[in-house]
């Protein structure tokens, strides 16, 4: 129990997070253009691991190649849920109620659908890297390294999207107003199928590395439930928050776990509450008045 | 396959579903709020419950009221502090209080010795060999009960209010209701329902553990009081024994049932928001009028302009 110690639980907890941070921006974004929870997100991520899984063991392509799969599959099916799904809701201009019963239908309906599909087993994916780096006398996996490159590179390309390109400055438009941006001429399809299909390229990689570090099953969708803790966290609607409040959340757990492992659900859900209670606009996210 | 034995479980899930339905019916369908925590409050129910009749040697009525009651108490308790909260807010407050719950009872390692009695609960293991004193009598009349309570609520002031609160907050508020007040009394009383229904659940299968209350029984149902329509009771029951007799009856099909499931979800989204009866209600009254002039047999009333449930197709 000495600095390195805490060091190394610093840098699981980081790496955590960073995998968090790639699914929460997902939910993030979503919430900050259509302001309902999407919890299809959750299927999204655990469809991503699959295509990774089996890119890997019965395609048997390189590494690379298996992760840009897995982007490409989920931010298709991310579309896909939004065309089938949330298309003809937003259309009707439903409340967001039933927006988040849906999502809850389509996560139901991944999540059977690839257990009837393939199987409810939890499956192992490949040792893809087994070396470690030392610093000093803190041993770093090649995998967590990975992790917290991927998710660095991920963020830092989105946080570009969303800052200096002409979309990004339409998402941020309708983030802050919807109809306003439309009057403005932004094409506000448009930009729910980029949000929508950025979030889900996200959740893909978040499912891959995911699946690395732990296991591929069906419920991992459930898993996520805290990625989503994590967006609420840092503020829902707004992604630096979503990606700090992985991170935070991420580097609590582990201590939290280093504690007692049992306690480490708990302690995410038991977050949650307290954060709503005395902030529910979360650590950076945007409080919004009730307007009459 | 279709034994009584097998249709008599499935009455009882419908039955004590239905309450669990009923009580998210006051909170969802009639005062608009959408709790993803229910399970937890069936949790409460089940595990007091069980406490109760195990631990205690009380008697199995006794039991469940006390477990409607401490369920009600920790309802009372969440609705103070996450009433408050707007729209999806609460609903994620909820989520969470559910899942915590669930998590609490997983690491939960209990035990008690009472009056000689051991009393074992085991974490994640749970509790084992529970009397079944749920049969079906027993819970059709318990959930009579409460339906005949649920509908007097909904006719009454309180009821009224719930409904102003759900169309409009701000306006019910102007017009002199207390909302906080009424979104409490709406809590309260689904707390109740659930843990009342926990109770006949753990009485009906036996066996107790955490992972019967995950964060999908709770989306179930809130799905149950959307299919059958927001603010209707009878909708509520409908919805309830179409969708707990639907996963049996697709039981052939086998894995493919939840998928079926989830695609009628969003279909309903889709199709038809408004649930089965889209917020109207089946004419019971008149019905049960219509059956006691058929007993009487007092031709002068004027004609039934009613027909028989069942086959009413609101518009």
């Amino acid at each position: 129990m000495d600095i390195q110690y805490y060091l190394q639980q610093l840098v699981n907890g980081i790496c955590l997070g960073g995998m968090y941070a790639l699914m929460s921006v997902g939910y993030s974004l979503v919430y900050s253009i259509m302001s309902f929870s999407n919890f299809a997100h959750g299927g999204v991520i655990m469809v991503g691991a699959y295509v990774g899984f089996f890119a890997l063991t019965a395609l048997k392509v390189p590494f690379l190649v298996a992760f840009l799969l897995c982007g490409v599959g989920s931010g298709l099916l991310a579309i896909i849920i939004e065309r089938l799904v949330y298309s003809p809701l937003r259309q009707r201009h439903a409340p967001s109620l039933y927006f988040i019963i849906s999502a809850m239908g389509a996560s139901i309906f991944l999540e059977n659908f690839v257990i009837a599909t393939i199987d409810g087993t939890p499956r192992n994916y490949p040792t893809l890297f087994s070396n470690s780096i030392k610093i000093g006398s803190l041993s770093l996996g090649l995998d967590s390294l990975l992790m917290i490159i991927v998710s660095a590179v991920s963020l830092l390309i989105l946080m570009f999207i969303i800052q200096k390109t002409k979309i990004g400055l339409a998402i941020r438009a309708c983030s802050y107003n919807e109809k306003a941006g439309t009057l403005m001429g932004i094409n506000s399809s448009l930009v729910i199928f980029v949000v929508f299909m950025m979030g889900g390229i996200l959740a893909g990689f978040a499912g891959m590395l995911y699946g690395m570090r732990f296991i591929v099953k069906p419920t991992i969708g459930q898993v996520t439930n805290k990625s989503f803790v994590a967006a609420v966290f840092g503020g829902l609607g707004s992604l630096p928050g979503a990606i700090i409040g992985s991170v935070l959340l991420g580097i609590m757990e582990i201590f939290v776990a280093s504690i007692n492992s049992n306690l480490r659900d708990l302690f995410v859900y038991a977050l949650l509450i307290i954060v709503l209670i005395i902030k529910p606009s979360g650590l950076m996210g945007k409080v919004v008045e009730d307007k009459a | 396959m279709f034994s009584w034995y097998y249709i008599e479980g499935i009455l009882i899930q419908s039955c004590y579903t239905l309450l669990i339905v009923l009580g998210l019916s006051i909170l969802t369908g009639y005062t608009g709020m959408f709790s993803f925590g229910h399970a937890g409050f069936v949790c409460i129910g089940a595990y007091v419950s069980v406490l109760c009749t195990m631990g205690f040697g009380l008697p199995y009525l006794l039991s469940l009221l006390i477990a409607g009651v401490v369920a009600m108490i920790f309802g009372a308790a969440l609705g103070k502090i996450t009433l408050n909260l707007k729209g999806d807010y609460f609903c994620i407050a909820t989520l969470g209080v559910g899942e915590a719950i669930r998590l609490i009872f997983n690491n939960l390692n209990l035990n008690l010795n009472i009056g000689g009695k051991t009393f074992i609960l085991d974490g994640a293991k749970g509790i084992a060999s529970i009397p079944l004193h749920t049969t079906f009598p027993v819970a059709l009349a318990i959930v009579v009960i409460f339906l005949t309570a649920t509908a007097f609520l909904m006719n009454s002031k309180h009821g009224r209010s719930m409904l102003a609160v759900r169309e409009d907050e701000l306006a019910a508020q102007m017009s002199g209701i207390n909302t906080f007040r009424s979104k409490m009394l709406a809590m309260c009383m689904s707390a109740l329902y659930a843990g009342i229904a926990g109770g006949m659940l753990a009485h009906y299968f036996g066996y107790l553990q955490p992972k019967m209350f995950m964060m999908v029984k709770s989306t179930e149902y809130t799905i149950m009081v959307i299919f059958g329509g927001m603010g209707s009771i009878t909708g509520s029951v409908l919805g309830t024994v179409l969708l707990c007799a639907l996963p049996e009856l697709l039981r052939a099909v086998g894995d493919w049932r939840l998928v079926f499931y989830g695609l009628a979800v969003i279909v309903i989204m889709i199709v038809r928001p408004k649930g089965l009866m889209g917020g109207k209600e089946l004419p019971v009254g008149k019905f049960f009028r219509w059956i006691g002039r058929l007993l009487t047999g007092k031709k002068n009333d004027p004609p039934p302009d009613s027909d028989p449930p069942g086959e009413e197709v609101p518009a």
